[in-house]
């Protein structure tokens, strides 16, 4: 099997397809989070795999800061991010009919801004 | 100040920068992973960047040609960047040792022209060293892992390294103008710099275990700053300015 792409020709895919080969074994994924200014949220942009925490930031900084401006980044190997199971999904799917949770919703807002819009009117 | 002094120091340290940047270009695409393939990508960019502000001192400061010209229109004989710039990119462990070896001279190099008493450089210098400082730490963390890595990733690198020694000393081949440079205030000389660069590397090479070759004074590839380059640097400068060189007055 040979191709184009060298990358592809070195993978030996023969031996992996047969299971002698097991690949990137030594790499892990590493969850990406940009902060582009001091004191604000870090926000998760993605994934890199690296074989190290110190070489996932490497990368994490031409992958996810090539443009515009960044105060920070952080990666946290994505094994050690602790999740709920799919299978829980159903904990949360009663939560968006709970509208009474958002302050939007609430009655009072609709006089609020009746009272705004008259006030408004008068000035 | 000696103003040929202070082109020759430019004129090195650009066709450098221009050279190693479009070596490192070479593994666009074929880079060993795809994180690792935009990473060298990107520093090879900045690279040529700082080629791009140093011709343009050049140009702007200093009465030579467009930064275009100073890049692509100039004869073997008159580009002065060292042998080591020169070499193709080999295997990955050869390329990831030369970006070791050469940047940690390059951040020292704009370190010590942050003080120049010429003060186009003294600006750039401060402006990017922030971006070696990169390619530094990358090179490091690079070194650092593969050394502790496999038994043939350790084997690679010591090869790599014993290939790069006297490659790597021809950095710091002295001009015939040092002297005034460093009378002028202009760049603390060669000397000094490789002084600095030996007491960086030589920890680093030896946390990683490896070992730094003995030096041969025959064997330190000399001569690029004169112009005399090795048998590698024609067929580059062929085909990176095969299409500029067709019609140079063709507007891009």
């Amino acid at each position: 099997m040979s191709s184009l792409d060298p990358r592809v020709n070195r993978l030996d895919l023969k031996r992996v397809l047969e299971g002698e080969v097991q690949t990137n074994s030594h790499l892990v994924t590493y969850e990406v989070f940009h902060q582009d200014k001091r004191g604000k949220q870090a926000i998760h942009v993605g994934i890199v795999h690296a074989p190290s925490p110190e070489l996932a930031l490497v990368f994490a900084k031409e992958q996810y800061s090539r443009r515009g401006k960044t105060a920070n980044l952080w990666v946290v190997k994505t094994s050690d991010v602790y999740t709920f199971s799919p299978a829980d999904d159903d904990m949360f799917e009663t939560t968006p009919e709970k509208v009474f949770r958002d302050p939007a919703a609430y009655k009072v807002r609709d006089r609020i801004e009746a009272y705004q819009l008259k006030n408004k009117a008068t000035n | 100040m000696n103003i040929n002094a202070t082109k020759d120091l430019l004129f090195k340290m650009a066709d450098d920068a221009l050279i190693i940047g479009h070596r490192n270009s070479e593994w666009t695409g074929i880079g060993p992973m795809l994180e690792e393939d935009l990473a060298f990508s990107s520093m090879a960019q900045d690279k040529i960047g700082h080629a791009l502000a140093l011709y343009k001192i050049l140009n702007e400061v200093l009465g030579e040609a467009d930064p275009d010209k100073l890049g692509f229109m100039r004869e073997e004989k008159d580009m002065k960047c060292c042998h080591f710039v020169e070499y193709p990119i080999g295997e990955y462990d050869f390329s990831i040792i030369r970006q070791f070896l050469f940047d940690h001279a390059e951040l020292i190099r704009y370190e010590m022209l942050a003080e120049s008493g010429f003060q186009p450089l003294a600006q750039l210098a401060k402006k990017v060293k922030g971006e070696i400082k990169y390619h530094v730490m990358h090179a490091d963390t690079f070194v650092k892992q593969l050394a502790a890595g496999s038994e043939e990733a350790h084997a690679r690198l010591q090869n790599a390294l014993n290939n790069c020694w006297h490659l790597a000393l021809g950095i710091f081949e002295k001009s015939e103008l040092e002297s005034d440079l460093i009378k002028d205030g202009t760049f603390a000389g060669e000397e000094e710099l490789q002084a600095r660069w030996l007491a960086k590397v030589t920890p680093l090479l030896e946390a990683a275990n490896l070992k730094i070759p003995a030096t041969n004074n025959d064997k330190i590839a000399l001569g690029g700053r004169r112009g005399y380059h090795s048998e590698y640097l024609k067929p580059l400068l062929d085909e990176m300015c095969e299409v500029v060189r067709t019609d140079p007055a063709a507007e891009w």
